[in-house]
């Protein structure tokens, strides 16, 4: 019998955390709770503070203001030795003159593990993460996809509350970083208790494992929610358009509806005061081919300006009173010729307000 | 009980892209060999050719002929072994003395953020154009015997003389050699250290590894390579090293170097320098070689067990 595999379920709470260096603010003001065993991903553009707020929570940034809270501790002021985290970061950083079994164990011999218990958990760790027969290789041995796996049990071998992940697929493929998420998100499954904090600028990947995604922005928590809210119901432009692709179209709230460049819209408003300026907002694979009665769904006609053929789809590109649309249709067997008139459509619920942006059109 | 569970079959086969066939060379071109000559010539006639006849004269005893005698009669003198005694001597402790040293102070300037770090740095760049002896009269000025520290402390306890007496001893000489040869060790060190992954001291130190652990078992054995480089440039360096002996005008310590000047220049005995030279020299190339070895069998037992 083997102890778990983790520690007791902890949270990591952002209470205001601001870091910068010099005068340039490279996190600012963050707030944010993630739940005991939660996988939340920060989700950002380079130079967002993502990769910041990672490092504060490990220990390896000082923030200037606030507080960060593990498990209900906090842990400010100390040192990364002391917090109890695993990291596992981008470049696998294993250390390159151990062997596979010696870099896994070498957070348990630091944390003065029972020597009896270190070959146990190893072992085990080894085993989650399928690596149980290349112990005895070292680093230079293994494939990028191998080594970010014994830079996962190395991080789990010390059983720990919290596991912070740094963009650890982006050094793959594709092949195997599509591998690598079934085995994160398996390995999620397997260790409700462990929370983790999943640094990445990828959508799908934040899409694809996180229970929640924080989007960030120029140092800043944009928006935050499941994958799903965010998706179908973003609150920013911003968010509309990193996660996942969007129709961002400049409108102004009317009553039951909004005005694009003169024509009406059937859309849900919400809470916006008529006469308003707002942003609405369509996912392309929401928008279909032709025109439909007004009862069932709002029509835009346009001109088809460009056509991509992806294999299962096709991506149709119009210009729709001086703004781009995209639709994502299902393979046309007679792909209209660019240039002609085209009508699409959307349904009203498919569609969502969001404060206006200062630049309109889709983004992609 | 236990969670693991394993979900994919963990072969054995080495990963192709990740082991390599070591010792493979590309094929040479023919009559590639002829761009060696010229260099080889130059070599054999400014370096091989003054050697050999350094050899040459060692085997010459001075009644005429070539024999061993010279080598039977040097290496039963006294002095002679004396000489090797305290080179080898000198030689290890200025090593040990510089390698600690380094260490410390290339871990302090690589990791340990501090005002002026950089400036220092570079400043060890310069350090290694400086000439030894300047080193040891700088220390003459420091603690000879009519130097700041002896002053200094005349002028507070009104004695006629300091305590700083050690400069003409071989402790002077270890002193001045260690300060010297350092920066021969932290140069390569400091190379290494910059060429660490920051991510691994991350992860160790996430991992609950302290700083000194860190050093201890993630920084050194990485800079490994680099330190033994160092270290051996200075053991081979310290085993030659004339002018900082002289320069102390330490006349109780009597190296190799300073023997073979006494022979030559003071007593006028040629041959006998010449074996002095020789065994110098044979002693510089045997530490040589066997730092190659052992780091050609650390590298081999490292590649032997990766391939294991």
């Amino acid at each position: 019998m083997t102890a778990p595999l983790t520690a007791p379920p902890s949270g990591i709470r952002f209470d205001g955390v601001q870091v910068a260096y010099g005068d340039t603010v490279v996190l600012d003001g963050l707030d944010l709770t993630v739940e005991p065993g939660e996988f939340m991903a920060l989700l950002g553009p380079s130079g967002s503070g993502k990769t910041t707020a990672l490092r504060a929570v490990g220990g390896f940034v000082t923030p200037r203001r606030g507080r960060i809270l593990i498990g209900g501790r906090d842990v400010t002021d100390l040192p990364p030795y002391r917090r109890g985290i695993g990291t596992v970061v981008q470049n696998y950083a294993l250390f390159p003159h151990m062997k596979v079994a010696d870099n896994v164990a070498f957070g348990l011999k630091a944390q003065k593990a029972p020597r009896e218990e270190i070959a146990p958990r190893v072992r085990e760790a080894l085993e989650m993460t399928g690596m149980a027969g290349y112990a005895d290789r070292h680093p230079r041995e293994l494939s990028g996809g191998q080594q970010q796996r014994v830079a996962l049990a190395r991080a789990l071998a010390i059983r720990p509350g919290v596991l912070l992940l740094d963009e650890p697929l982006s050094a793959l493929d594709a092949t195997l970083r599509s591998d690598m998420m079934g085995e994160l998100a398996r390995l999620h499954r397997e260790l409700p208790d462990v929370t983790i904090l999943y640094v990445t600028h990828d959508q799908v990947e934040a899409l694809t494992l996180a229970d929640r995604i924080a989007v960030m922005d120029a140092a800043r928590l944009q928006d935050c929610g499941t994958p799903q809210e965010l998706y179908r119901r973003p609150r920013t432009a911003f968010t509309a358009s990193f996660v996942g692709t969007a129709n961002l179209l400049p409108v102004t709230v009317a009553d039951g509806g909004v005005d694009l460049a003169g024509q009406r819209l059937t859309v849900p408003t919400g809470d916006a005061v008529p006469g308003a300026t707002a942003t609405l907002c369509v996912r392309p694979h929401l928008v279909g081919v032709g025109a439909v009665p007004a009862a069932d769904g709002n029509t835009l006609r346009g001109t088809l300006t460009g056509i991509q053929w992806r294999g299962a789809t096709h991506r149709l590109t119009a210009e729709i009173s001086g703004h781009r649309v995209l639709a994502d249709v299902r393979e046309l067997r007679e792909p209209p010729a660019l240039g002609a008139g085209i009508d699409l459509h959307f349904a009203p619920g498919d569609a969502v307000l969001v404060p206006a942006q200062l630049a309109g059109g889709a983004d992609v | 009980m236990s969670s693991a569970t394993t979900t994919r079959p963990a072969t054995a086969a080495p990963h192709p892209e990740a082991v390599r066939a070591p010792g493979k060379r590309p094929a040479r071109r023919p009559g590639a060999a002829l761009w060696a000559l010229p260099p080889v010539a130059a070599l054999a006639l400014v370096f091989l050719y003054p050697l050999a006849l350094v050899v040459w004269q060692s085997f010459s005893p001075e009644d005429g002929g070539h024999s061993t005698a010279p080598y039977a009669q040097v290496l039963a003198e006294t002095s002679f072994r004396d000489a090797l005694v305290t080179t080898v001597g000198i030689a290890a402790g200025a090593t040990a003395g510089a390698v600690v040293l380094g260490s410390l102070l290339a871990l302090i300037i690589a990791f340990v953020p501090f005002p002026g770090g950089r400036a220092f740095a570079r400043f060890i760049d310069v350090f290694l154009s400086f000439p030894s002896f300047l080193i040891t009269l700088a220390l003459l000025f420091l603690y000879g015997t009519v130097g700041i520290a002896n002053g200094l402390w005349s002028d507070v306890t009104g004695a006629a003389s300091g305590p700083f007496d050690f400069l003409h001893t071989p402790w002077g000489v270890l002193l001045a050699e260690v300060t010297y040869f350092t920066p021969f060790v932290m140069r390569p060190l400091l190379a290494a250290f910059a060429q660490l992954e920051t991510g691994q001291l991350e992860a160790a130190a996430s991992l609950g590894a302290r700083p000194a652990r860190i050093v201890r078992t993630v920084i050194l054995p990485e800079a490994l390579p680099q330190l033994a480089a160092g270290g051996a440039l200075v053991l081979v360096m310290c085993l030659n090293e004339f002018g900082i002996v002289l320069f102390t005008g330490a006349k109780g310590v009597v190296t190799l170097p300073v023997l073979v000047y006494t022979k030559a220049i003071l007593d006028g005995d040629y041959t006998g320098a010449c074996v002095v030279a020789v065994v110098n020299i044979a002693l510089s190339v045997a530490l040589y070689a066997l730092y190659r070895y052992v780091m050609a069998r650390t590298a081999a037992g490292g590649h032997r067990r990766a391939a294991a």
